[in-house]
C-alpha cells in the first residue's frame, strides 16, 4: 500500500494547506475582518466536507444520509456568519 | 453484461454499524447548539469576546488543527490497509492516531496551564467560560477517541481485525473523524474570528 496513492493523502495535505491559509494567512491584517472571516469559515466548511467524504467515507453513503451530514457545515457556516454580521450592525 | 455493470457499482455503505451514525449525528447537533449559543452570548458582548480572543496562543490553536488532522489521516489509512487485509500495516497507522491524539491532550493541556497561570479561569468573563466549556468538552472527546484507539491498536497487533472483521475499527474511526471536523469549526470560531 503505496501512501501517495492513496486519496486520503492527498486529502490530508489539501487540509493542512487550507489551515496554514487560514491560521497564518487570512487571520492577519493584510484582509479586512470581513473577507477574512467569510474566507476562515468557507474555508472551515470545505474541511469539514471533505474529512466527511473522506475520511468518513461518506462519499459511498446512502444519499439520505449523505445530504443530511453534507447540510451540517453549510447550515453551521451560514449560522455563525449570519450572527457575525447581526453582531457587527449591533457594534 | 448486467453482471458487469453491478460488479463496478459500489454498493452504498455506511461504515461501522449504523448506531454510531446516529449518535455522530446527535453528537454535531449539540455541537451546532453550543455554537448557535457561543455566537448569541457574543452579539451581547462582542468588545469582551474580541479583547479575550486576542489572548488566545493562536499558534498552538493551528498546531492542535494540523495534529488533528493528521491523527485523522492516519486512522483512515489503518481503515485503507484493513480493507486489503495489509493487518500489519494496521497497528503502525493506528499508533500515529493514538500519539497524535495524546499530542492534542499535551498541547491542551500547556494551554489550559498558561492560562491558569495568568489568573484566567471560566469565571474570569463569558468569553472564557465558553472557551473553557467548549474546548473541554471537545477535550473528553478526544480522551475517549484516543483511549478507544489504543484498544484498537493493542488488539489490531494480535490480529483481531481484518477485512471482514473491521465493524469495530470503523465505528471508532468514524468517532475520531468527528472529533476533528469538530475542532475544524471551533478552532476558527474561539481563535481567528476577529470583530468587526
Amino acid at each position: 500500500m503505496l501512501v501517495l496513492r492513496e486519496r486520503v493523502t492527498w486529502v490530508w495535505l489539501g487540509l493542512m494547506g487550507l489551515t496554514c491559509v487560514t491560521t497564518w494567512g487570512l487571520s492577519k491584517d493584510l484582509f479586512s475582518p470581513t473577507v477574512a472571516v467569510i474566507g476562515i469559515f468557507l474555508i472551515a466548511a470545505l474541511k469539514v466536507r471533505f474529512v466527511m467524504l473522506d475520511f468518513m467515507e461518506l462519499r459511498h453513503a446512502p444519499i439520505p444520509v449523505r445530504v443530511a451530514f453534507e447540510a451540517w457545515p453549510i447550515v453551521v457556516a451560514a449560522m455563525i456568519l449570519g450572527f457575525w454580521f447581526a453582531t457587527a450592525a449591533v457594534a | 453484461m448486467r453482471v458487469a455493470t453491478a460488479d463496478r457499482v459500489k454498493p452504498r455503505r455506511l461504515p461501522g454499524v449504523d448506531g454510531v451514525w446516529v449518535f455522530i449525528g446527535a453528537d454535531s447537533v449539540i455541537f451546532a447548539v453550543l455554537f448557535l449559543s457561543f455566537m448569541q452570548e457574543r452579539l451581547h458582548n462582542p468588545a469582551v469576546f474580541e479583547a479575550s480572543r486576542h489572548t488566545l496562543n493562536m499558534n498552538l490553536g493551528g498546531l492542535d488543527t494540523l495534529i488533528l488532522l493528521t491523527s485523522s489521516w492516519t486512522v483512515a489509512l489503518a481503515i485503507q490497509a484493513l480493507k486489503r487485509d495489509l493487518v500489519g500495516l494496521v497497528p503502525r497507522y493506528l499508533l500515529g492516531g493514538v500519539l497524535t491524539g495524546l499530542m492534542f491532550v499535551v498541547s491542551k493541556s500547556i494551554e489550559y496551564f498558561e492560562k491558569f497561570a495568568h489568573g484566567i479561569t471560566p469565571a474570569t468573563d463569558p468569553f472564557y467560560m465558553w472557551y473553557f466549556t467548549l474546548t473541554g468538552i471537545h477535550l473528553t472527546h478526544v480522551l475517549v477517541g484516543t483511549s478507544l484507539l489504543t484498544y484498537l491498536w493493542i488488539n489490531s497487533r494480535r490480529g483481531a481485525y481484518s477485512s471482514s472483521r473491521r465493524a469495530v475499527p470503523e465505528c471508532v474511526a468514524s468517532f475520531w473523524h468527528l472529533v476533528d471536523l469538530l475542532w475544524i469549526v471551533l478552532f476558527p470560531l474561539l481563535y481567528l474570528m476577529k470583530a468587526a
